[in-house]
Protein backbone atom coordinates (compact mmCIF):
# COMPACT_ATOMS: atom_id res chain seq x y z
CA UNK A 1 0.00 0.00 0.00
CA UNK A 2 1.65 2.79 -1.25
CA UNK A 3 1.78 6.37 1.33
CA UNK A 4 -1.16 8.15 -0.19
CA UNK A 5 -3.74 5.23 0.31
CA UNK A 6 -2.81 4.75 3.74
CA UNK A 7 -3.61 8.43 4.62
CA UNK A 8 -6.41 8.55 2.68
CA UNK A 9 -7.97 5.18 3.53
CA UNK A 10 -11.12 3.93 3.28
CA UNK A 11 -12.14 4.92 6.78
CA UNK A 12 -10.79 8.34 6.69
CA UNK A 13 -12.81 9.16 3.38
CA UNK A 14 -15.95 7.96 4.86
CA UNK A 15 -15.95 9.87 7.83
CA UNK A 16 -14.72 13.09 5.63
CA UNK A 17 -18.09 12.38 3.38
CA UNK A 18 -20.19 10.63 5.69
CA UNK A 19 -19.50 12.85 9.23
CA UNK A 20 -20.90 11.28 12.33
CA UNK A 21 -22.75 13.62 14.56
CA UNK A 22 -22.54 16.49 12.19
CA UNK A 23 -24.85 19.22 12.88
CA UNK A 24 -25.85 21.67 15.42
CA UNK A 25 -27.70 21.12 19.21
CA UNK A 26 -29.95 24.12 19.55
CA UNK A 27 -29.40 25.36 23.18
CA UNK A 28 -26.74 23.41 23.93
CA UNK A 29 -25.07 23.40 27.18
CA UNK A 30 -21.85 24.20 25.96
CA UNK A 31 -20.30 24.65 22.67
CA UNK A 32 -16.86 26.14 21.53
CA UNK A 33 -15.09 27.49 18.08
CA UNK A 34 -11.64 27.08 16.89
CA UNK A 35 -9.52 27.45 13.28
CA UNK A 36 -6.60 26.24 12.62
CA UNK A 37 -4.81 29.17 11.08
CA UNK A 38 -2.14 27.23 8.60
CA UNK A 39 -5.08 26.05 6.39
CA UNK A 40 -7.97 27.39 7.20
CA UNK A 41 -9.52 24.58 9.39
CA UNK A 42 -12.48 25.66 11.13
CA UNK A 43 -14.29 23.18 13.81
CA UNK A 44 -17.68 24.09 16.24
CA UNK A 45 -18.90 21.48 18.59
CA UNK A 46 -21.81 21.56 20.73
CA UNK A 47 -22.01 19.45 23.68
CA UNK A 48 -25.77 18.84 25.92
CA UNK A 49 -25.09 17.33 29.23
CA UNK A 50 -27.21 14.63 31.51
CA UNK A 51 -25.42 15.41 34.55
CA UNK A 52 -22.41 15.10 34.00
CA UNK A 53 -22.74 12.33 31.28
CA UNK A 54 -22.07 13.96 27.70
CA UNK A 55 -25.54 13.03 26.68
CA UNK A 56 -25.12 14.22 22.93
CA UNK A 57 -22.35 16.07 21.04
CA UNK A 58 -22.08 17.39 17.57
CA UNK A 59 -20.00 19.56 15.58
CA UNK A 60 -20.21 21.61 11.91
CA UNK A 61 -17.10 22.94 10.34
CA UNK A 62 -15.10 22.55 7.56
CA UNK A 63 -11.29 21.55 6.36
CA UNK A 64 -9.44 18.92 5.10
CA UNK A 65 -10.18 15.03 4.96
CA UNK A 66 -8.02 14.85 7.87
CA UNK A 67 -9.50 17.26 10.14
CA UNK A 68 -13.38 16.60 9.79
CA UNK A 69 -12.83 12.72 9.78
CA UNK A 70 -11.12 13.05 13.24
CA UNK A 71 -13.72 14.87 14.47
CA UNK A 72 -16.62 12.89 12.98
CA UNK A 73 -14.56 9.59 14.73
CA UNK A 74 -14.29 11.91 18.14
CA UNK A 75 -17.35 12.06 18.30
CA UNK A 76 -18.44 8.36 18.02
CA UNK A 77 -15.99 7.69 20.62
CA UNK A 78 -16.98 10.25 23.69
CA UNK A 79 -21.25 10.18 23.55
CA UNK A 80 -21.99 8.48 27.07
CA UNK A 81 -18.81 9.47 28.69
CA UNK A 82 -18.57 11.59 31.46
CA UNK A 83 -17.11 15.37 30.87
CA UNK A 84 -13.82 14.88 33.64
CA UNK A 85 -13.28 11.82 31.58
CA UNK A 86 -13.42 13.29 28.11
CA UNK A 87 -11.13 15.96 29.36
CA UNK A 88 -8.65 13.51 30.50
CA UNK A 89 -8.44 11.97 27.17
CA UNK A 90 -5.37 11.33 26.08
CA UNK A 91 -5.09 12.31 22.47
CA UNK A 92 -3.04 9.40 21.84
CA UNK A 93 -6.44 7.50 21.91
CA UNK A 94 -7.71 9.31 19.13
CA UNK A 95 -4.92 9.14 17.28
CA UNK A 96 -4.88 5.17 17.31
CA UNK A 97 -8.84 5.29 16.17
CA UNK A 98 -7.25 8.05 13.29
CA UNK A 99 -4.98 5.28 12.51
CA UNK A 100 -2.49 7.07 9.92
CA UNK A 101 0.92 8.37 9.95
CA UNK A 102 1.22 11.96 10.72
CA UNK A 103 3.81 15.16 10.07
CA UNK A 104 3.28 17.43 12.87
CA UNK A 105 1.49 19.84 10.38
CA UNK A 106 -1.50 17.46 9.75
CA UNK A 107 -1.29 16.19 13.04
CA UNK A 108 -2.45 19.96 14.30
CA UNK A 109 -5.45 19.10 11.59
CA UNK A 110 -5.97 15.61 12.83
CA UNK A 111 -6.65 17.47 16.95
CA UNK A 112 -8.23 20.59 16.37
CA UNK A 113 -11.79 18.80 16.83
CA UNK A 114 -10.42 16.92 20.79
CA UNK A 115 -8.86 20.84 21.21
CA UNK A 116 -12.32 21.79 20.82
CA UNK A 117 -14.23 19.51 22.18
CA UNK A 118 -11.66 20.14 25.59
CA UNK A 119 -12.69 23.98 24.98
CA UNK A 120 -16.53 23.21 25.46
CA UNK A 121 -15.94 21.11 28.48
CA UNK A 122 -13.69 23.62 30.21
CA UNK A 123 -16.62 26.29 29.99
CA UNK A 124 -19.12 24.14 30.24
CA UNK A 125 -18.25 22.08 33.47
CA UNK A 126 -15.13 23.86 34.27
CA UNK A 127 -12.69 20.96 33.77
CA UNK A 128 -9.37 21.73 33.60
CA UNK A 129 -7.62 22.29 29.79
CA UNK A 130 -4.47 20.09 30.34
CA UNK A 131 -1.18 21.69 29.93
CA UNK A 132 -0.25 20.05 27.16
CA UNK A 133 -2.48 22.06 25.42
CA UNK A 134 -2.50 25.12 26.60
CA UNK A 135 0.52 26.07 23.71
CA UNK A 136 -1.67 24.41 21.40
CA UNK A 137 -4.66 25.77 22.77
CA UNK A 138 -3.05 29.62 21.56
CA UNK A 139 -1.48 27.70 17.77
CA UNK A 140 -5.53 26.81 17.28
CA UNK A 141 -6.77 29.68 18.18
CA UNK A 142 -9.05 28.64 20.43
CA UNK A 143 -11.31 30.45 22.15
CA UNK B 1 17.26 51.15 -37.08
CA UNK B 2 18.75 48.15 -35.87
CA UNK B 3 16.65 44.94 -34.87
CA UNK B 4 17.61 43.28 -31.74
CA UNK B 5 16.20 39.68 -31.33
CA UNK B 6 14.31 39.01 -28.39
CA UNK B 7 16.26 37.56 -25.84
CA UNK B 8 14.73 33.97 -24.90
CA UNK B 9 14.32 32.35 -21.90
CA UNK B 10 15.66 28.20 -21.92
CA UNK B 11 14.07 27.09 -18.81
CA UNK B 12 15.67 23.65 -19.26
CA UNK B 13 19.07 25.06 -19.19
CA UNK B 14 19.04 27.27 -16.54
CA UNK B 15 17.16 24.29 -14.30
CA UNK B 16 20.85 22.62 -14.31
CA UNK B 17 21.81 25.76 -12.20
CA UNK B 18 19.65 24.73 -9.47
CA UNK B 19 21.27 22.28 -7.07
CA UNK B 20 17.40 21.70 -5.56
CA UNK B 21 16.37 19.97 -8.93
CA UNK B 22 19.42 17.10 -8.28
CA UNK B 23 16.71 15.04 -6.16
CA UNK B 24 14.14 12.94 -6.14
CA UNK B 25 10.27 13.84 -3.84
CA UNK B 26 8.99 10.31 -3.69
CA UNK B 27 10.75 8.74 -6.33
CA UNK B 28 9.82 11.32 -8.66
CA UNK B 29 11.77 14.41 -9.66
CA UNK B 30 10.58 17.65 -7.97
CA UNK B 31 8.46 19.60 -9.51
CA UNK B 32 8.40 22.79 -7.83
CA UNK B 33 5.46 24.95 -7.95
CA UNK B 34 5.57 27.07 -4.91
CA UNK B 35 8.52 30.13 -6.10
CA UNK B 36 5.48 32.75 -4.97
CA UNK B 37 6.26 31.62 -1.58
CA UNK B 38 9.93 31.33 -2.15
CA UNK B 39 12.42 30.67 -5.04
CA UNK B 40 15.15 28.21 -5.24
CA UNK B 41 18.60 29.23 -5.27
CA UNK B 42 20.75 28.82 -8.40
CA UNK B 43 24.35 28.01 -7.65
CA UNK B 44 25.85 31.20 -8.70
CA UNK B 45 23.95 32.61 -5.63
CA UNK B 46 25.24 29.93 -3.40
CA UNK B 47 28.97 30.32 -4.77
CA UNK B 48 29.04 34.12 -4.35
CA UNK B 49 27.89 33.90 -0.43
CA UNK B 50 30.37 31.26 0.52
CA UNK B 51 33.06 32.98 -1.46
CA UNK B 52 32.10 36.01 0.65
CA UNK B 53 32.38 33.82 3.50
CA UNK B 54 35.69 32.25 2.95
CA UNK B 55 37.67 35.10 1.64
CA UNK B 56 36.39 38.59 2.53
CA UNK B 57 33.94 38.75 5.20
CA UNK B 58 34.25 41.13 8.33
CA UNK B 59 32.20 43.54 9.95
CA UNK B 60 31.10 46.33 7.69
CA UNK B 61 31.29 50.44 8.13
CA UNK B 62 34.08 49.80 11.01
CA UNK B 63 37.16 47.92 10.49
CA UNK B 64 40.08 50.28 9.40
CA UNK B 65 41.67 46.65 8.38
CA UNK B 66 41.59 45.57 5.34
CA UNK B 67 39.31 42.90 5.60
CA UNK B 68 36.50 45.59 6.86
CA UNK B 69 36.61 47.27 3.86
CA UNK B 70 36.48 44.20 0.98
CA UNK B 71 33.26 43.67 3.27
CA UNK B 72 32.04 47.15 3.25
CA UNK B 73 32.19 47.64 -0.06
CA UNK B 74 30.69 44.12 -1.28
CA UNK B 75 27.81 45.12 0.69
CA UNK B 76 27.85 48.87 -0.60
CA UNK B 77 28.36 47.42 -4.05
CA UNK B 78 25.32 45.28 -3.46
CA UNK B 79 23.21 48.43 -2.43
CA UNK B 80 24.54 49.48 -5.51
CA UNK B 81 23.17 46.54 -7.87
CA UNK B 82 19.43 47.29 -5.68
CA UNK B 83 19.37 50.66 -6.97
CA UNK B 84 19.99 50.14 -10.54
CA UNK B 85 17.40 46.98 -10.18
CA UNK B 86 14.49 49.15 -9.40
CA UNK B 87 16.12 52.70 -11.05
CA UNK B 88 16.34 54.57 -7.77
CA UNK B 89 17.99 57.99 -8.18
CA UNK B 90 20.67 57.69 -5.39
CA UNK B 91 21.46 53.93 -3.14
CA UNK B 92 20.61 57.05 -0.31
CA UNK B 93 17.32 55.75 -0.84
CA UNK B 94 17.50 52.02 -0.71
CA UNK B 95 17.23 50.78 2.94
CA UNK B 96 18.21 46.86 3.39
CA UNK B 97 15.50 45.28 5.24
CA UNK B 98 14.73 41.50 6.43
CA UNK B 99 12.10 41.56 4.05
CA UNK B 100 9.12 42.98 2.39
CA UNK B 101 7.55 42.83 6.23
CA UNK B 102 9.93 44.65 7.42
CA UNK B 103 10.02 47.35 4.89
CA UNK B 104 6.50 48.13 5.02
CA UNK B 105 6.12 48.01 9.07
CA UNK B 106 9.31 50.24 8.85
CA UNK B 107 6.79 52.88 6.59
CA UNK B 108 3.57 52.39 8.85
CA UNK B 109 5.58 53.04 11.83
CA UNK B 110 8.15 55.62 10.80
CA UNK B 111 5.98 57.76 8.62
CA UNK B 112 2.89 56.25 9.94
CA UNK B 113 2.62 56.86 13.36
CA UNK B 114 3.85 60.57 12.99
CA UNK B 115 1.52 61.99 9.88
CA UNK B 116 -1.81 59.92 11.01
CA UNK B 117 -4.39 61.55 12.98
CA UNK B 118 -8.41 61.56 13.33
CA UNK B 119 -9.80 63.00 10.12
CA UNK B 120 -7.19 60.61 8.01
CA UNK B 121 -7.59 57.78 5.70
CA UNK B 122 -5.42 54.85 5.11
CA UNK B 123 -6.98 52.92 2.01
CA UNK B 124 -5.34 49.24 1.23
CA UNK B 125 -6.58 46.77 -0.97
CA UNK B 126 -8.84 43.49 -0.36
CA UNK B 127 -6.30 41.40 -1.72
CA UNK B 128 -3.06 42.58 0.20
CA UNK B 129 -0.76 40.38 1.92
CA UNK B 130 -1.40 40.24 5.54
CA UNK B 131 2.30 42.19 5.21
CA UNK B 132 0.87 45.15 3.82
CA UNK B 133 -2.36 45.26 5.68
CA UNK B 134 -2.03 44.65 9.26
CA UNK B 135 0.68 47.07 10.03
CA UNK B 136 -1.57 50.02 8.02
CA UNK B 137 -4.67 48.48 9.72
CA UNK B 138 -2.55 48.86 13.40
CA UNK B 139 -1.29 51.94 12.78
CA UNK B 140 -4.50 53.50 12.00
CA UNK B 141 -6.17 51.95 14.63
CA UNK B 142 -3.10 53.02 16.94
CA UNK B 143 -3.44 56.93 15.62
CA UNK B 144 -7.40 57.37 15.34
CA UNK B 145 -7.05 57.49 11.53
CA UNK B 146 -9.78 55.39 9.51
CA UNK B 147 -8.55 52.33 7.37
CA UNK B 148 -10.50 50.93 4.58
CA UNK B 149 -9.88 48.74 1.32
CA UNK B 150 -10.35 48.92 -2.12
CA UNK B 151 -12.96 46.29 -3.05
CA UNK B 152 -12.17 43.33 -5.41
CA UNK B 153 -14.32 42.20 -8.18
CA UNK B 154 -15.27 38.08 -9.23
CA UNK B 155 -12.29 38.42 -11.69
CA UNK B 156 -10.00 39.00 -8.89
CA UNK B 157 -9.38 42.74 -10.03
CA UNK B 158 -9.74 45.77 -8.29
CA UNK B 159 -12.70 47.78 -8.16
CA UNK B 160 -11.37 51.01 -9.04
CA UNK B 161 -15.09 52.62 -9.73
CA UNK B 162 -15.12 52.35 -5.66
CA UNK B 163 -12.23 55.10 -5.49
CA UNK B 164 -13.80 58.13 -5.53
CA UNK B 165 -16.20 57.02 -2.74
CA UNK B 166 -13.31 56.26 -0.49
CA UNK B 167 -11.84 59.49 -1.24
CA UNK B 168 -15.03 61.17 0.82
CA UNK B 169 -14.30 59.38 3.99
CA UNK B 170 -11.64 62.02 4.96
CA UNK B 171 -8.64 62.87 4.21
CA UNK B 172 -6.49 60.52 2.28
CA UNK B 173 -2.87 60.06 3.66
CA UNK B 174 -1.43 56.39 2.34
CA UNK B 175 -3.13 54.26 -0.53
CA UNK B 176 -1.17 50.78 0.32
CA UNK B 177 -1.17 48.50 -2.80
CA UNK B 178 0.27 45.29 -3.95
CA UNK B 179 2.14 45.31 -7.70
CA UNK B 180 1.04 41.61 -7.67
CA UNK B 181 -1.49 39.81 -6.07
CA UNK B 182 0.29 36.34 -4.47
CA UNK B 183 -2.43 34.67 -4.43
CA UNK B 184 -4.40 35.38 -7.71
CA UNK B 185 -1.34 36.50 -9.78
CA UNK B 186 -3.64 39.94 -10.52
CA UNK B 187 -1.11 42.79 -12.12
CA UNK B 188 -2.65 45.93 -10.39
CA UNK B 189 -2.46 49.42 -12.59
CA UNK B 190 0.08 50.91 -9.98
CA UNK B 191 0.71 53.86 -11.71
CA UNK B 192 -2.94 54.88 -12.09
CA UNK B 193 -3.59 54.30 -8.83
CA UNK B 194 -0.26 56.01 -8.12
CA UNK B 195 -1.65 59.46 -9.87
CA UNK B 196 -4.86 59.41 -7.78
CA UNK B 197 -3.21 58.84 -4.38
CA UNK B 198 -0.87 61.87 -5.15
CA UNK B 199 -4.06 63.40 -6.59
CA UNK B 200 -5.33 63.31 -3.13
CA UNK B 201 -2.63 63.89 -1.41
CA UNK B 202 -1.35 60.60 -0.49
CA UNK B 203 1.56 58.94 -0.27
CA UNK B 204 1.63 55.97 -2.58
CA UNK B 205 3.05 52.67 -1.20
CA UNK B 206 3.72 49.27 -3.24
CA UNK B 207 4.14 46.21 -2.12
CA UNK B 208 6.86 44.28 -4.86
CA UNK B 209 7.39 41.34 -3.39
CA UNK B 210 5.88 39.15 -6.20
CA UNK B 211 6.67 41.95 -8.93
CA UNK B 212 10.45 41.84 -8.83
CA UNK B 213 11.39 38.41 -9.21
CA UNK B 214 9.40 38.47 -12.18
CA UNK B 215 9.24 41.55 -14.30
CA UNK B 216 11.34 44.99 -14.70
CA UNK B 217 10.90 47.69 -12.14
CA UNK B 218 11.64 51.24 -12.06
CA UNK B 219 10.37 53.26 -9.47
CA UNK B 220 11.26 56.45 -11.17
CA UNK B 221 8.49 55.74 -14.04
CA UNK B 222 6.05 54.15 -11.16
CA UNK B 223 5.84 57.28 -9.28
CA UNK B 224 5.12 55.75 -6.04
CA UNK B 225 6.82 56.92 -2.78
CA UNK B 226 7.74 53.48 -1.18
CA UNK B 227 8.37 50.13 -2.39
CA UNK B 228 9.65 47.54 -1.45
CA UNK B 229 11.00 43.97 -2.21
CA UNK B 230 12.59 40.44 -1.01
CA UNK B 231 15.64 38.57 -2.01
CA UNK B 232 14.93 35.31 -1.47
CA UNK B 233 11.77 35.32 -3.95
CA UNK B 234 14.02 36.56 -6.43
CA UNK B 235 16.73 33.73 -6.46
CA UNK B 236 18.31 35.54 -3.59
CA UNK B 237 18.90 34.06 0.31
CA UNK B 238 16.07 34.73 2.99
CA UNK B 239 17.00 36.91 5.60
CA UNK B 240 17.65 40.73 3.14
CA UNK B 241 14.78 42.72 1.31
CA UNK B 242 15.01 46.21 0.44
CA UNK B 243 13.13 49.46 1.29
CA UNK B 244 13.24 51.94 -1.29
CA UNK B 245 11.83 55.54 -0.51
CA UNK B 246 11.81 58.90 -1.62
CA UNK B 247 14.84 60.83 -0.42
CA UNK B 248 12.67 63.90 0.93
CA UNK B 249 10.32 61.76 2.63
CA UNK B 250 12.85 59.55 4.37
CA UNK B 251 14.60 62.94 5.66
CA UNK B 252 11.57 63.73 7.20
CA UNK B 253 10.87 60.00 8.75
CA UNK B 254 11.92 59.77 12.45
CA UNK B 255 13.99 56.34 12.78
CA UNK B 256 12.64 53.11 13.02
CA UNK B 257 14.91 50.95 15.11
CA UNK B 258 17.43 52.15 17.16
CA UNK B 259 20.82 51.48 18.09
CA UNK B 260 23.99 50.95 16.57
CA UNK B 261 25.21 52.36 12.85
CA UNK B 262 22.08 54.83 12.99
CA UNK B 263 23.56 56.93 14.86
CA UNK B 264 25.36 60.34 14.25
CA UNK B 265 25.97 61.32 17.96
CA UNK B 266 25.15 60.02 21.46
CA UNK B 267 25.73 61.66 24.66
CA UNK B 268 23.79 61.10 27.68
CA UNK B 269 21.58 63.96 26.94
CA UNK B 270 20.63 63.62 23.52
CA UNK B 271 21.16 61.34 20.51
CA UNK B 272 21.37 62.71 16.64
CA UNK B 273 20.66 60.24 13.90
CA UNK B 274 23.14 59.06 10.58
CA UNK B 275 22.45 60.20 7.65
CA UNK B 276 20.29 57.70 4.71
CA UNK B 277 20.51 54.85 4.42
CA UNK B 278 22.26 54.65 8.01
CA UNK B 279 19.48 56.30 9.93
CA UNK B 280 17.43 52.98 9.02
CA UNK B 281 20.02 50.33 9.45
CA UNK B 282 20.64 50.01 13.52
CA UNK B 283 22.99 46.90 14.02
CA UNK B 284 24.96 44.77 12.29
CA UNK B 285 23.08 44.34 8.82
CA UNK B 286 22.59 40.88 7.01
CA UNK B 287 25.94 41.32 5.20
CA UNK B 288 26.21 37.76 3.51
CA UNK B 289 22.88 38.27 2.38
CA UNK B 290 23.38 41.42 0.72
CA UNK B 291 26.23 39.38 -1.34
CA UNK B 292 24.01 37.01 -2.29
CA UNK B 293 21.08 39.68 -3.47
CA UNK B 294 23.34 41.55 -5.56
CA UNK B 295 24.44 37.89 -7.23
CA UNK B 296 20.65 36.76 -7.59
CA UNK B 297 20.30 40.41 -9.43
CA UNK B 298 23.12 39.84 -11.11
CA UNK B 299 21.65 36.37 -11.94
CA UNK B 300 17.94 37.28 -12.75
CA UNK B 301 19.30 40.45 -14.54
CA UNK B 302 21.69 38.08 -16.67
CA UNK B 303 18.33 35.54 -17.80
CA UNK B 304 16.58 39.28 -18.38
CA UNK B 305 13.55 40.13 -16.64
CA UNK B 306 11.83 41.00 -20.10
CA UNK B 307 12.45 37.13 -21.25
CA UNK B 308 11.20 36.01 -18.20
CA UNK B 309 7.83 37.79 -18.00
CA UNK B 310 7.70 36.46 -21.71
CA UNK B 311 8.37 32.76 -20.70
CA UNK B 312 5.79 33.40 -17.78
CA UNK B 313 2.99 34.49 -20.25
CA UNK B 314 3.93 31.27 -21.87
CA UNK B 315 3.67 28.54 -18.95
CA UNK B 316 0.17 30.76 -18.05
CA UNK B 317 -1.45 30.45 -21.49
CA UNK B 318 -0.63 26.98 -21.33
CA UNK B 319 -1.56 26.25 -18.06
CA UNK B 320 -4.85 27.86 -17.50
CA UNK B 321 -6.73 25.79 -20.22
CA UNK B 322 -5.12 22.41 -18.88
CA UNK B 323 -6.43 23.17 -15.93
CA UNK B 324 -9.64 24.26 -16.76
CA UNK B 325 -10.06 20.74 -18.34
CA UNK B 326 -10.28 19.03 -14.97
CA UNK B 327 -13.84 18.45 -13.84
CA UNK B 328 -14.92 20.34 -10.69
CA UNK B 329 -11.65 22.76 -10.75
CA UNK B 330 -12.26 26.30 -10.22
CA UNK B 331 -9.80 29.20 -11.19
CA UNK B 332 -9.42 31.85 -9.64
CA UNK B 333 -8.19 35.45 -10.94
CA UNK B 334 -7.76 37.70 -14.06
CA UNK B 335 -6.66 36.39 -17.52
CA UNK B 336 -3.49 35.40 -18.39
CA UNK B 337 -2.72 39.14 -20.05
CA UNK B 338 -3.26 40.31 -16.31
CA UNK B 339 -1.66 37.82 -14.73
CA UNK B 340 1.69 37.04 -13.45
CA UNK B 341 2.89 33.53 -13.33
CA UNK B 342 0.72 32.58 -10.26
CA UNK B 343 -2.56 30.15 -10.17
CA UNK B 344 -4.97 29.55 -7.50
CA UNK B 345 -7.82 27.31 -7.65
CA UNK B 346 -10.26 25.18 -5.83
CA UNK B 347 -11.05 21.57 -6.21
CA UNK B 348 -14.97 21.05 -5.49
CA UNK B 349 -15.39 18.66 -2.42
CA UNK B 350 -11.79 18.60 -1.67
CA UNK B 351 -9.77 21.10 0.86
CA UNK B 352 -6.43 22.55 -0.51
CA UNK B 353 -4.70 20.47 2.21
CA UNK B 354 -5.78 17.41 0.53
CA UNK B 355 -5.23 18.63 -2.89
CA UNK B 356 -1.42 19.93 -1.96
CA UNK B 357 -0.79 16.09 0.11
CA UNK B 358 -2.19 13.90 -2.98
CA UNK B 359 -0.06 16.04 -5.46
CA UNK B 360 3.45 15.88 -2.86
CA UNK B 361 3.13 12.31 -3.05
CA UNK B 362 3.19 13.03 -7.00
CA UNK B 363 6.34 14.89 -6.54
CA UNK B 364 5.19 18.19 -7.29
CA UNK B 365 4.59 21.08 -4.55
CA UNK B 366 2.19 23.92 -4.47
CA UNK B 367 0.68 25.60 -1.72
CA UNK B 368 -2.44 25.56 0.15
CA UNK B 369 -3.87 27.43 2.22
CA UNK B 370 -5.03 31.31 2.95
CA UNK B 371 -1.61 32.72 1.53
CA UNK B 372 -1.73 35.32 3.92
CA UNK B 373 -4.63 36.80 2.20
CA UNK B 374 -7.54 35.86 4.85
CA UNK B 375 -9.95 39.00 3.81
CA UNK B 376 -9.40 38.24 -0.03
CA UNK B 377 -10.61 34.46 1.13
CA UNK B 378 -13.47 35.65 2.59
CA UNK B 379 -14.25 37.56 -0.43
CA UNK B 380 -13.95 34.42 -2.89
CA UNK B 381 -15.98 32.81 -0.01
CA UNK B 382 -13.30 29.92 0.25
CA UNK B 383 -11.23 28.96 3.85
CA UNK B 384 -8.25 28.62 1.45
CA UNK B 385 -7.01 27.85 -1.79
CA UNK B 386 -4.61 25.31 -4.04
CA UNK B 387 -1.82 27.86 -5.61
CA UNK B 388 0.70 26.77 -8.12
CA UNK B 389 3.04 29.14 -9.17
CA UNK B 390 5.90 29.20 -11.89
CA UNK B 391 9.43 30.82 -12.38
CA UNK B 392 12.15 30.27 -14.51
CA UNK B 393 12.58 26.33 -13.90
CA UNK B 394 9.20 25.86 -14.40
CA UNK B 395 8.90 23.38 -17.24
CA UNK B 396 6.00 22.91 -19.19
CA UNK B 397 5.77 19.27 -18.57
CA UNK B 398 5.92 20.29 -15.02
CA UNK B 399 2.36 21.67 -15.42
CA UNK B 400 1.47 18.48 -17.22
CA UNK B 401 2.53 16.61 -13.94
CA UNK B 402 0.15 18.87 -12.28
CA UNK B 403 -2.95 18.25 -14.00
CA UNK B 404 -2.77 14.47 -13.64
CA UNK B 405 -1.67 15.15 -10.12
CA UNK B 406 -5.52 16.67 -10.03
CA UNK B 407 -6.83 14.02 -12.02
CA UNK B 408 -5.87 11.91 -8.75
CA UNK B 409 -7.41 14.12 -5.95
CA UNK B 410 -10.34 13.42 -7.74
CA UNK B 411 -10.31 10.00 -8.16
CA UNK B 412 -9.01 9.41 -4.34
CA UNK B 413 -12.49 11.51 -2.97
CA UNK B 414 -14.85 10.11 -6.11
Amino acid sequence: MSEMDNLYREVILDHYKNPRGHGVIEGADAEAEGQNPLCGDEVSIFVSFDGDKIEDVKFRGRGCAISQAATSMLMEMVKGRTAQEVAALDREELLEEVGIPLTPIRLKCALLGLGVLKLALHKGKGTALPDEWAGLAEDLELK
Amino acid sequence: MAVTAEQKLDARKLRADFPIFEQEIHGKPLAYLDSAASSQKPRYVLDAMTEFYETSYANIHRGVYDLGERATEAYEGAREKARAFINAESTREVIFTRNVTAALNLVAYAWGLDNLGPGDVVVVTEMEHHSNFVPWQYIAGRTGAQFAAIPVDHEGELQLDQLDSLATRGRLKVVACTYVSNSLGTVNPVEKLTAWAHGQGAIMVVDAAQAAPHRPLDVQALGCDFLGFTGHKMCGPTGIGVLWGRRELLEQMAPFELGGHMIRKVTLEHTTWNELPAKFEAGTGPIAEAVGLGAAIDYVGEVGLDALERYERELLDYALPRLAEVPGLKLFGPAAERRAGIVSFEVEGVHPHDVAQILDWEGVAVRAGHHCNQPLMSKLGVPATTRASFYLYTLPEEIDRLVDGLHKVRQTFA
